[in-house]
């Protein structure tokens, strides 16, 4: 994927207004409870991952080290330290879900996007991953885009998202 | 028909908003608790219950919450446990999704009865939507006066905030959770001291699961003795139990603790039976950390009394025969299912959660999951077994925090029970080829140490 090396990182007034809002919620001096969802936010407004520039931004906005940000990003499942295509999809492979079937789900995609896991379409539009447990364990097998959980897939009901999404260069967002 | 404390309303239209819950009756324990009660007798009422806590671990909620330091002028905290990571666990969403201001409801009465002015839902960032829906209903509480200050005249103040996570199971181990909302990154703290002395920022803090703090609801409207009255022995109460897997009709069952495993498997009323008819092999009883049991010994125990759906009953045997309630997340598989390969993707689980903190965990788990995929390629030996048995005895016990033992017992008991299997896949080597392994090895990072 390509990288925007002139990508303006700065969140508009609203958002900015949001941010503070979040950091309101904690005690004073305790401001640093915000780096998470803060982090959410960031990753949404900058096409879905967390650049060193955008994680220097968010330690500038709560007054912490950038060290402090990575070391966070770096921890949790949820933020992409590289560039993802617009859609990502996150398929669970957890027990559940194999029972159900997930392995033919993830089969698939990958054939019908031409991609295996963990890569990004040629056109950049979608990124294919598998992720563990999404607690949709009843609805199996499932898969995760953006806020949106799609349960008791079958493989036409995955073509028919995909035409979908496809057709209409569908981004995904967690917020 | 079991008694419902908790889902009793959950197929009312609109029961989400406040409006529909009130006329249902919510809030009552608020309004119960603040005018009438003081926070010791609310207490009292939980200790009564007998209830215990639905994360996972069944620790008494009354003891926990006596537990908990009360220095002059520190400010005291509630955070409630909506993580819910354990695989095969999705009850917490159902309730937060359906019935979302009856855990608001019990985040203010059980805030009440702690002194705590400052409550926080940390939920795990997957259930983004979810967040969005406690929001909503926290804002309308606020905006009905049932948040903020002076609830109902009492000159109780109290302040609900919902926190969402970024995706990691650890999390959901009660310190590792301070730590996270905290801002930092999720490694569970030495205890002592507990969260009960120095939790959030340092202060005394209870951490309470969902289920648990929704199920203040009821116990401080009808009273703790009448709780206790339902169950079984020290089971008492309902139980939010998530079923999937091989079975007709998965979903989120409220149940009376002290349903035979059998009845729930089978009966219409619950899970409807195996799809297709076919032949029960194993169940995972209480989310993927807790023993897996052949259909036998799940359905009965080792002394041939009926097992039943209580933290004794599935207990009973301890870990040569038996297995644990946990979170109540209970996957079914049938004769079909192959348990090495299940438990493949638990210790790929195990090994991708691992924080990385304590080296029996995240070495072991990393070698349990290239270990079992060495056996699913058709490339194991015997040897191997004995290998996996010794690594999994070697984490147990040996780390910070309880994630090491959650590795570890899938492993043991899916060999204590299903030995042959693993040998039969030894056996024929390259003729099993049915294995199919999905990597992100390009492209998007893992998270650290996996
Ligand atoms: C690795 C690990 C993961 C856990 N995940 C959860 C979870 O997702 N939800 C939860 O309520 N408790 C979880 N627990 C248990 C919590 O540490 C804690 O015991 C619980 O939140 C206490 O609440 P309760 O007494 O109401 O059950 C987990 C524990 C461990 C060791
Ligand atoms: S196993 Fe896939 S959502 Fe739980």
């Amino acid at each position: 994927m390509e990288i925007d090396q002139k990508r303006e990182i700065r969140f508009n007034e609203e958002t900015m207004a949001t941010v503070q809002k979040i950091i309101k919620r904690y005690p004073e001096g305790r401001e640093k409870s915000a780096l998470i969802p803060i982090l959410h936010i960031a990753q949404a407004e900058f096409d879905g991952w967390l650049s060193p520039a955008t994680m220097d931004y968010v330690a500038s906005i709560l007054n912490i080290q950038p060290i402090e940000v990575y070391e966070v990003a770096s921890f949790y499942s949820m933020f992409n330290l590289n560039p993802v295509g617009k859609c990502l999809i996150e398929v669970c492979r957890t027990s559940s879900c194999w029972l159900m079937g997930a392995e033919d789900v993830v089969r698939h995609i990958e054939k019908k996007l031409n991609i295996h896991v963990g890569e990004t379409t040629a056109d950049g539009q979608f990124t294919l991953k598998t992720v563990e447990c999404l607690g949709s364990c009843g609805t199996a097998p499932m898969m995760q885009v953006g806020h949106e959980y799609h349960e008791n897939l079958t493989l036409e009901k995955v073509d028919e998202l995909l035409n979908k999404w496809k057709a209409e260069g569908k981004r995904s967002r967690y917020c | 028909m079991g008694k419902k404390l908790l889902l009793e309303h959950v197929d009312v239209p609109g029961i989400n908003t406040l409006s529909v819950y009130r006329q249902k009756g919510g809030y009552a324990s608020v309004e119960k608790a603040l005018k009438t009660m003081t926070p010791e007798a609310v207490v009292e009422e939980v200790k009564t219950s007998g209830l215990r806590g639905r994360g996972g671990a069944g620790f008494p909620t009354g003891m926990k919450w006596s537990f908990l330091a009360k220095p002059a002028g520190v400010p005291r905290y509630l955070v409630c446990n909506a993580d819910e990571s354990e695989p095969g666990t999705f009850k917490d969403r159902y309730l937060m999704e359906k019935i979302p201001h009856l855990l608001i409801e019990g985040m203010i009465t059980a805030s009440y009865a702690l002194g705590a002015r400052t409550s926080y839902i940390y939920i795990r960032g997957e259930y983004f939507y979810v967040a969005q829906i406690l929001e909503k209903a926290i804002a309308e509480a606020y905006e009905a006066g049932l948040l903020g200050k002076n609830i109902f005249n009492s000159g109780f103040d109290h302040d609900c905030y919902v926190q969402v996570g970024a995706g990691a199971y650890i999390c959901g181990e009660e310190t590792a959770l301070l730590e996270s909302l905290e801002g930092k990154r999720g490694n569970p703290r030495i205890k002592p001291p507990f969260p009960a002395v120095a939790g959030l920022y340092g202060c005394p803090t209870v951490v309470n699961n969902v289920e648990t703090i929704a199920a203040v609801v009821p116990i401080v409207n009808h009273g703790g003795a009448a709780y206790a009255a339902i169950g079984v022995g020290k089971s008492t109460g309902t139980k939010l139990i998530s079923a999937s897997g091989h079975i007709k009709k998965p979903g989120v069952y409220e149940i009376e603790l002290g349903v035979p495993v059998e009845e729930f498997i089978y009966s219409d009323e619950y899970c409807g039976g195996i799809i297709n008819d076919r032949k029960l092999k194993a169940v995972v009883a209480g989310g993927s950390s807790v023993p897996i049991l052949p259909a036998d010994l799940i359905l009965k125990t080792a002394a041939g009394e009926p097992r039943l759906m209580s933290y004794e009953s599935l207990a009973d045997g301890g870990f040569a025969s038996g297995t644990m309630l946990g979170s109540g997340g209970f996957i079914v598989m049938d004769e079909t299912a192959s348990v090495v390969k299940n438990l493949y993707t638990f210790t790929r689980f195990y090994h991708h959660e691992s924080c990385g903190q304590c080296s029996p965990c995240r070495e072991g788990t990393g070698w349990m999951e290239k270990i079992m995929h060495k056996i699913l390629d058709g490339d194991g030996t015997m040897n191997d077994i004995e290998l996996l048995w010794d690594i999994q005895a070697k984490i147990e016990g040996k780390t910070i925090c309880p994630l090491g033992d959650a590795a570890a017992w899938p492993v043991a008991s899916a060999i204590r029970h299903f030995r042959s299997e693993f040998e039969e896949y030894v056996r024929r080597g390259h003729s099993i080829k049915d294995v199919k392994h999905y990597y992100s090895t390009k492209g998007i990072p893992e998270p650290a140490y996996s």
